[in-house]
């Protein structure tokens, strides 16, 4: 079987295992769910059993249950996130690289200075005045991670634009949005894939980063980052209870790593020349 | 060369300046009214008048900008708008702690990764090389926190060697503090170790395909001598640059495990004052923190001006 016209390797029909399966929780996941999920089964912090395979959370739920309930909120955040992300990257990085001059410049440069300190910190300063609220959270980050999305997107843009196919479509007058449309963004749709797994890694690293420290999706929402801040203390007394949801996000993302790193080492390959970018 | 590296600081100060500029729109103009946004839609007009005088928003921005920049730079960061302590006092004992912790880390993380990454480059494609690359990007995928409570399972739990939490407190000797601290410190060695020991290999096997190691393959230098001889001299300066880089990152990550060991470090100051939205200490934190990552890279830098052999004579 072929995917992007590749045959993965044996790593990455793991990784893409674990994507599809992950996908499948998220989206159906409620349908198996032993529990409800606020329906209290168990005392605080209960041992793994027969009916609840991973234990009881700190007030006694199910946690099995939260995960799976979970695994919609945090993935279909971290999406939502790249998906916005990805748009205002592509969309201002070809522009700037199809009009360059001032445009370009004053992009640029505004990217350059949020770049020069840490996202992580940027955050938490945006999260701090506005409060912390799912919109808020999703559009904050977005905006903070589309600044990486638009390096690329320029780069790869700057190469494509000084191509003969683009210059003939300027001449027969097309306008700088079908250009980026229908000549720009299928030429690059290569490198951007596999930016869009490490960029989903990423911003799903920090939501959850965000939610471990209590300013990222709130309850009563179930989301693996708050679910390991709720039961951080049992580790305490050595408990389980927070490495699941931890061991959950680590698995997701280790399965993106995988197709990622499949995706680049195609890419890599003598015939494609967009290894530099 | 020095003209380069004047140039270089130069362009240090002025990001500093931009960075501030931008914390500062982000935390006074962006929300339209820190007022109505910390006091919430139960503010009557009277203490909406009241608070806004007392956060100084009777005057222009770009004047408030500019008080705030000259307090800065004089050490005068301002009073938290919670409990009314002069910031500067908090910060400053909170900084050091974090320093320490991410000075600690990285003078494990260091020699640890690139020795293991020069390695990993000599032994290319051999069972070595295959372990770490499969191993570090294990490590790069896992959040900080599930690293963190590995650690505590198998060093606090299991072992009993170390506290879990890593509470420091003012008069605590130096042996102590690093025995505390050591936890934590190795914590963020795992985070940010994966990473540099990938870029140092990177950058040693593409030095090792320029045509001059060819040379020095074909007058028949062992492989090890070909690496140690022709290749590191020149792979210098992008390790050290990786190595700038992940410090920096360095003092990020250890936000979120100040949190994890409950570490009296800038990081949890931070935090802290997220939630309770207490704007002045924010903006003091980013600002710090902010500083810190720019002064560091643009130190890397001048290291990698310093190290360039092409750049260490005058033409």
């Amino acid at each position: 079987m072929k995917i992007l016209g590749h045959k993965p390797t044996g790593t990455a029909w793991i990784g893409l295992g674990i994507i599809a399966f992950n996908l499948f929780i998220a989206i159906f996941g409620p349908l198996f769910a032993p529990f409800s999920q606020s329906e209290t089964v168990g005392a605080t912090w209960d041992p793994s059993s027969a009916q609840m395979w991973l234990g009881a959370d700190q007030i006694g739920r199910d946690m099995l249950t939260r995960l799976i309930y979970g695994a919609r909120m945090t993935i279909g955040v971290a999406l939502a996130t790249t998906f916005i992300s990805f748009f205002i990257g592509i969309t201002l990085g070809f522009t700037a690289a199809v009009l360059g001059g001032w445009v370009d410049t004053l992009i640029s440069r505004l990217v350059d200075v949020i770049l020069s300190i840490p996202l992580l910190i940027l955050a938490l300063i945006i999260l701090g005045v506005f409060g912390s609220s799912i919109p808020v959270l999703i559009l904050t980050i977005a905006v903070l991670d589309s600044t990486r999305v638009f390096r690329l997107a320029r780069a790869l843009g700057m190469n494509l634009t000084v191509l003969e196919y683009v210059e003939a479509a300027r001449l027969r007058g097309e306008g700088t949005w079908w250009i980026i449309r229908r000549e720009i963004l299928p030429n690059a749709s290569a490198p951007l894939v596999s930016e869009f797994g490490l960029r989903f890694c990423f911003n799903f690293l920090f939501i959850a980063a965000l939610s471990f420290l209590g300013l990222g999706i709130q309850p009563p929402f179930a989301d693996w980052g708050g679910m390991v801040r709720e039961n951080s203390a049992a580790i305490n007394f050595g408990m389980l209870a927070p490495i699941w949801p931890a061991l959950a996000i680590t698995i997701l993302t280790v399965g993106v790593n995988l197709v990622v790193d499949w995706l680049l080492s195609i890419e890599a390959r003598p015939s494609g020349a967009q290894a530099e970018l | 060369m020095l003209r380069l590296i004047a140039n270089r600081l130069g362009l240090g100060v002025v990001t500093l300046f931009a960075v501030s500029i931008l914390i500062f729109v982000c935390t006074q103009i962006l929300p339209g009214d820190v007022a109505s946004a910390v006091l919430g839609q139960g503010a009557t007009p009277e203490t909406l008048a009241a608070f806004r005088k007392e956060l100084g928003l009777n005057v222009p921005a770009y004047q408030r900008y500019f008080n705030w920049l000259w307090g800065a730079l004089h050490g005068d960061l301002g009073v938290a708008m919670t409990n009314k302590r002069v910031i500067i006092d908090e910060l400053l004992p909170r900084l050091y702690n974090t320093l320490f912790l991410a000075g600690y880390a990285a003078l494990i993380a260091i020699p640890l990764s690139v020795g293991l990454g020069i390695l990993a480059a000599i032994n290319e494609g051999k069972f070595v090389d295959k372990a770490s690359n499969v191993l570090t990007l294990i490590t790069i995928s896992v959040p900080e926190f599930f690293i963190a409570y590995l650690l505590i399972i198998l060093f606090v739990v299991n072992l009993e060697w170390f506290p879990s939490l890593a509470t420091v407190f003012p008069g605590i000797s130096f042996s102590e503090r690093v025995y505390i601290t050591t936890l934590p410190a190795l914590a963020l060695t795992l985070l940010v170790a994966a990473h540099m020991l990938r870029m140092t290999r990177s950058s040693v096997l593409s030095v090792m395909s320029s045509p001059y190691i060819e040379m020095a393959f074909l007058k028949g230098a062992t492989r090890s001598r070909v690496i140690a001889r022709h290749a590191l001299p020149n792979a210098a300066a992008p390790i050290i640059t990786v190595v700038a880089l992940n410090i920096a990152y360095l003092v990020v990550g250890v936000v979120v495990l100040e949190s994890v060991f409950v570490y009296p470090g800038i990081g949890q100051l931070m935090v802290d004052a997220v939630a309770k939205r207490d704007v002045p200490v924010i903006q003091a934190c980013g600002l710090v923190f902010a500083g810190v990552f720019v002064i560091l890279n643009t130190l890397a830098d001048v290291l990698v001006i310093m190290v360039n052999p092409r750049l260490r004579h005058k033409r």
